[in-house]
């Protein structure tokens, strides 16, 4: 890390890095807060952060369709089933205790050693990058793949999973 | 440019609201044989600038039991979740602040997003009743989100295409009320259920649930809730214009003018089924939507999507089949709600409040 590298990195900011670097901190201060909000409500919310964080980076990429997709499923129907649940729970408003213990400062040492190896070992690797053009218009090319021979089998089995799924919760509810 | 484009949104959006207040209690007064309130300024038009006061100068009322910092930020999540729809329907010709090819879909999820806000507001308000109000509240919206997108769908196959501004321009021929009626109904009774409007305002019955998942808000908070509401109400029927009255297509006069003039009207249907219909239980809403307006609208996604390769050619001919397509599945849903409604000892599917209760 010489101050030659650090200037060229600065050098070659563009806004879509600095709009990176604040959605990607959210959604890692959403991903923290998970683990180590006091009550359980707390946490479900830090969750939805990080959903929408997600989202953003969808965004980044240029995939928005599936932006929208993680934004109606996950914040609108999987974080609803998440806070019901927890809702639901008997004493869960009142359980609010600290989530560290005595081994917190070990525990992050050895977890900032994990980090610094990962991204070293992650760094020198040659990630090869695609040359595919990116289809002019998503939402069609993504249906025509839905539905193409390659992927329509396991698209037709998912929805039967649906059903099953929603068949099974009604029967629960129902005794 | 686009600062310009903000501020001119802002400005509308807030004053829309502010009469939209105005505009509703004087509609449902007259609809109760009274006249709304006509004591501040000529015709009560001041009474939006003296409600604003009023909620501001009321006492901001924090219940000591209350999880603090979710209760504050509740009424803040709901407002992009309200407001973020302006950027995506197209107000005029070539007036859209964001033309996604994913439009549509980006307003959906906004308004699945706004039930995180109502959750942690009734959670947060540490009220059994306010609990209770808003899991009922997010129930119904969750409910009442598959008829609406599924009748939004066929509109969406028609104009193939999830950009608004599309959808709009695929009105040139006939507007998609014409061709898809029975999906305009049940866009239209969907939506009134997503925004929790009468007649299926049970979560926030004043007189029921107490105020629901607001009761513990005062103030200015209240009033973010309260305008919320009525911004929603204007996404909605903004969208509903977009999809099914033909947007802003329209003839001499300028687009935006038609815009405002068609959602107006949706806006005037939505408060004049507040005036008129009596509230339904939750029981009663929760079977609606999931034994009559699924079923309807799949048959009617169903119909579109089988007569649609057959017809796409000829604007004529693809309106007459779908209209006939319209009539043989209204006629089907006839049916079947006659033959399996009230007839006692039946296990009736369809008649809302009977079966459903846990244990027959």
């Amino acid at each position: 890390m010489n101050v030659q590298l650090l200037t060229n990195a600065l050098a070659g900011l563009q806004p879509t890095h600095l709009v990176f670097l604040v959605i990607a901190a959210v959604t890692i201060i959403g991903a923290i807060g998970v683990v180590s909000a006091r009550s359980v409500f707390a946490s479900a919310l830090f969750l939805i952060l990080s959903f929408v964080g997600v989202s953003g980076i969808y965004i980044l990429l240029g995939a928005g369709f599936l932006a929208a997709v993680q934004i109606i499923i996950y914040v609108g129907a999987i974080s609803v089933l998440i806070l019901f649940a927890v809702m639901l729970t008997r004493n869960m408003g009142t359980e609010t205790r600290s989530q560290f213990n005595r081994q917190a400062g070990i525990s992050l040492g050895l977890c900032l050693l994990l980090a610094v190896f990962l991204s070293l070992a992650a760094g020198g690797i040659e990630w090869p990058i695609s040359t595919d053009q990116l289809p002019a218009n998503q939402v069609i090319a993504l249906g025509q793949q839905l539905l193409s021979a390659q992927f329509v089998v396991p698209f037709e089995v998912a929805s039967i999973f649906l059903l099953t799924a929603l068949i099974g919760a009604l029967f629960i509810a129902r005794e | 440019m686009m600062v310009i484009v903000a501020a001119v949104l802002t400005i509308v959006c807030v004053l829309t609201m502010m009469y939209l207040t105005l505009m509703e209690r004087k509609l449902v007064g007259r609809i109760q044989d009274r006249i709304g309130p006509n004591r501040v300024g000529p015709y009560g038009l001041l009474q939006p600038i003296a409600d604003a006061i009023k909620m501001l100068t009321k006492e901001d009322i924090t219940p000591r039991a209350a999880h603090r910092i979710i209760y504050n930020l509740a009424p803040v999540v709901i407002i992009p979740t309200a407001f973020l729809t302006f950027a995506f329907v197209p107000f005029g010709r070539g007036m859209v602040a964001a033309d996604l090819n994913v439009a549509f879909l980006f307003i959906l999820g906004f308004s699945s997003a706004s039930t995180i806000s109502i959750l942690m507001a009734g959670w947060s308000s540490h009220n059994k009743y306010s609990l209770l109000g808003a899991m009922r509240g997010v129930a119904q919206m969750v409910s009442y989100e598959i008829p609406l997108i599924l009748s939004a769908l066929s509109v969406i196959l028609i104009a193939s295409s999830l950009s608004l501004n599309d959808i709009v321009l695929a009105q040139g021929g006939y507007w998609f009320i014409l061709g898809q009626p029975l999906a305009f109904i049940i866009f239209l009774i969907s939506g009134t259920a997503e925004l929790n409007r009468s007649p299926f305002d049970l979560p926030e019955a004043e007189s029921e649930i107490l105020a629901g998942y607001h009761t513990e808000y005062s103030g200015l908070k209240f009033g973010v809730f309260y305008i919320a509401e009525y911004v929603a109400t204007f996404a909605m029927s903004a969208t509903a214009t977009t999809l099914f009255l033909g947007g802003w297509q329209g003839p001499l006069l300028p687009s935006w003018f038609w815009f405002f003039a068609k959602t107006l009207i949706m806006i005037f249907i939505f408060m004049w089924m507040r005036g008129t219909l009596p509230r339904l239980r939750v029981d009663q809403l929760m079977s609606l939507a999931w034994k009559f307006m699924v079923p309807l609208a799949l048959a009617n996604l169903l119909m579109t999507a089988i007569l649609l390769p057959l017809v796409h050619e000829n604007p004529y001919l693809e309106l007459i089949a779908l209209i006939g397509g319209t009539l043989v599945v209204a006629a089907g849903a006839i049916f079947v709600a006659t033959r399996y409604a009230r007839r006692p000892g039946t296990s009736s599917a369809l008649v809302p409040g009977e079966g459903v209760v846990a244990g027959q």
